[in-house]
């Protein structure tokens, strides 16, 4: 069936779709829609969960642990000052390897209070051990709503994923979007049945237990191992999901145009949909550029993007965040990638879009432009900017 | 069924931890878990409980248990009741968190819990300090007291603040079951867990807790001085039930205040004049329990 609905109306239905026990919910804007749609549907019936409401975002995803701990299916959502409100509580499901599913509208951080989508919030979150995937429509978040429980609920993987979506542009944003059956979705989706770290009444287990320094280190290490490995799991329930529902996202990267293209532009997000339609306009014109779309900033797709670019003179990183004193945040994790590689193509850093600033057809055509041209260039740029600083 | 020594299980399930010796904190947990029994899912945030009982490889509770963030306790355990709701499960959910993890940072979620009426047993284990970081000022430690972080010198005579009044703000919430109880009586106590174990909705238990380390007195005083607190009129045994307060014990005349104080080294800097507000607190606060609660 189809629907006319925004980002978190397909959030709240990919949701309603994968059954969870219990929601755990605190409105902050632009997530609000999607925890208020969740209240509808369990009052209305058409979703069996327990829905709480919780005071504060720590207590959310507190919650949403407590949940997890007795084997149960837990969902919550939140954005920004939120995210970074519950902060503590996200290694620390991480590390006690809870499937909790959380949605995360990108929006900027205080201060200045902004309200808009920039990813500050979320990039702030990185070293957490979450699972980050970042969608670019409506459709992809209501997909990866269900890819992620099952992603995230695999024996081998074990770890809490956040469904990024970017705050008004995808959130707020109406589109058309298919929503698979309830037996469609249970055929790919089963039931949870967790079998490590879980309490239950026949079997007793002490959980989020302490380790000194004899053994913190080897949790640390099994945990880091499980998420490098998740990246196999994550292309296979992707490529269930294609064989399932006949949507196919390419697993951690997708890739627009690419093959023969001389400079990339690599986006997350919703920018990539400007993105693809600046390289139809270029490529009218000849010019070889694609794009290089990064679903999943952890696990970091490395070996894929080493893979897409090796034949590229310039590559350009958008990032929508700063990291101070520094330079944006993906840029640093997709240089780090190229060291690795005997030629590696010159890449520019292009960051944009903060506190809900647009970034232009006009400004990704410069970008190409500027990637284009035999000139030696700035290694960072500021697109958009009203005046000088 | 009334719990005592004769009739209370002899099976442990916090066993092997490594609490101080004398540590009335520790007696009260597991005495409430033999009332709880073996069926039940512990949520315990940072504090000394936590700290002693989940040292990898070494786990001294044999029922679910699990560490909650600290400003989580009344979240997690909600959380584990919904799920165990959700899947079908019945069993019982208590969180056992200190003073500070339940007056000062697990408040705001201790407030949430109760408001969602979730059905859960909250246990606050009052030693009146952070103990487990080494005996700092809680928003529960007392007039008076001496602490590495509310030292008595020229200028102050240890905290000044008096006690946030835990169990009142706890009942202000109307909530299904509170009480206040003391490790000197311990039949009282697991009363009132058994209470709160029988409760449809949240429960609230707040047990003062002596602390050897962290108050400075010997190990084989702990059950003396807890008795002392409430004869002393300094802590008090009552209930909040069916939206009324009930005062549970009222004694005729009230111990030394100055015998219970003098055997503690937080207490042993104390001018007459400290003695004489800690007492004025006490009779105030008395003087309107039994206008009221009688």
């Amino acid at each position: 069936m189809k629907k006319f609905i925004c980002g978190n109306d397909a959030v709240a239905e990919g949701v309603r779709l994968s059954k969870p026990h219990v929601i755990s919910a605190y409105p902050i804007t632009p997530q609000t829609i999607a925890v208020e749609r969740l209240s509808e549907m369990v009052e209305d019936g058409s979703l069996k969960a327990e829905y709480m409401h919780v005071e504060s975002e720590h207590s959310a995803l507190a919650a949403a642990m407590g949940v997890s701990s007795v084997g149960a299916r837990a969902f919550t959502a939140t954005s920004s000052q939120g995210l970074l409100y519950m902060a503590e509580c996200l290694p620390y499901a991480s590390g006690a390897r809870m499937p909790i599913v959380m949605m995360n509208a990108n929006r900027a951080l205080a201060t200045p209070w902004n309200i808009y989508g920039d990813q500050m919030d979320s990039m702030f979150l990185l070293n957490s051990g979450w699972i980050q995937v970042y969608v670019e429509d409506a459709q992809e978040a209501l997909d990866m709503m269900i890819q992620a429980y099952k992603i995230a609920e695999h024996d081998e993987v074990l770890a809490p994923v956040m469904v990024n979506l970017d705050g008004f542009v995808l959130t707020h944003t109406y589109e058309l979007v298919d929503i698979p059956t309830h037996e469609s979705v249970d055929a790919f989706l089963p039931p949870i049945n967790m079998t490590k770290q879980v309490m239950r009444v026949e079997d007793p287990k002490s959980l989020c237990i302490s380790a000194g320094n004899d053994f913190n280190f080897e949790f640390k290490i099994k945990q880091e191992k499980d998420l490098q490995a998740s990246r196999k799991i994550i292309n296979e329930v992707d490529k269930e999901f294609g064989e399932a529902f006949g949507r196919f996202y390419n697993g951690l990267i997708d890739t627009y145009m690419c093959d023969d293209a001389e400079v990339i532009l690599v986006t997350t997000g919703s920018v990539t949909g400007t993105a693809r339609i600046v390289v139809d306009k270029l490529r009218a014109e000849n010019k070889k550029v694609g794009v290089l779309k990064l679903r999943y900033l952890r696990p970091f797709p490395s070996d894929e993007i080493r893979d897409v670019v090796k034949s590229c003179s310039r590559i350009g990183v958008v990032d929508k965040n700063i990291s101070f004193g520094y330079e944006g945040t993906i840029y640093t994790n997709v240089n780090s990638s190229l060291l690795s590689m005997e030629k590696a193509p010159e890449s520019i850093n292009f960051i944009g879009g903060l506190g809900g600033r647009d970034i232009t057809k006009n400004d990704l055509e410069d970008a190409f432009n500027k990637l284009l041209s035999q000139e030696s260039i700035e290694k960072v740029h500021y697109m958009n900017v009203r005046c000088e600083l | 069924m009334k719990h005592n020594a004769k009739n209370i299980t002899n099976e442990e399930f916090f066993y092997g931890h490594k609490a101080c010796g004398g540590c009335g904190e520790s007696l009260a947990v597991r005495l409430a878990m033999k009332v709880l029994g073996e069926r039940t899912f512990a949520a315990l945030p940072a504090g000394c409980m936590s700290a002693v009982s989940f040292i990898y490889p070494n786990m001294a509770f044999t029922n679910n248990a699990i560490i909650t963030p600290f400003a989580s306790t009344g979240a997690v355990a909600s959380g584990i009741a919904a799920g165990l709701k959700a899947l079908g499960i019945d069993a019982p959910t208590v969180g056992f968190a200190g003073d500070g993890g339940t007056a000062d940072i697990g408040l705001q979620a201790l407030s949430g819990a109760i408001d969602r009426n979730d059905d859960i047993i909250y246990i606050c284990n009052d030693n009146e300090a952070y103990m487990n970081t080494g005996i700092q000022k809680s928003g529960l430690t007392p007039y008076g007291t001496k602490t590495t972080t509310s030292p008595a010198g020229k200028n102050l005579p240890g905290s000044i603040t008096m006690k946030k009044n835990m169990f009142e703000i706890v009942a202000a919430h109307d909530i299904a079951y509170a009480a206040t109880a003391s490790v000197g009586y311990l039949e009282d106590f697991m009363a009132k867990v058994q209470k709160a174990k029988d409760t449809k909705g949240t429960s609230y238990i707040h047990v003062f807790a002596p602390c050897p380390t962290g108050w400075g007195h010997e190990s084989n005083v702990t059950i003396d001085l807890a008795k002392q607190a409430v004869d002393s009129g300094l802590w008090y045994l009552a209930e909040y039930e069916n939206g009324e307060f009930k005062l549970n014990r009222n004694p005729k005349e009230f111990a030394s205040v100055e015998d219970y104080l003098k055997v503690q080294s937080r207490f042993k800097h104390l001018k007459e004049h400290d003695i004489e507000i800690i007492k004025a607190h006490r009779d105030k606060k008395w003087e309107k329990m039994r206008k009221y609660w009688l």
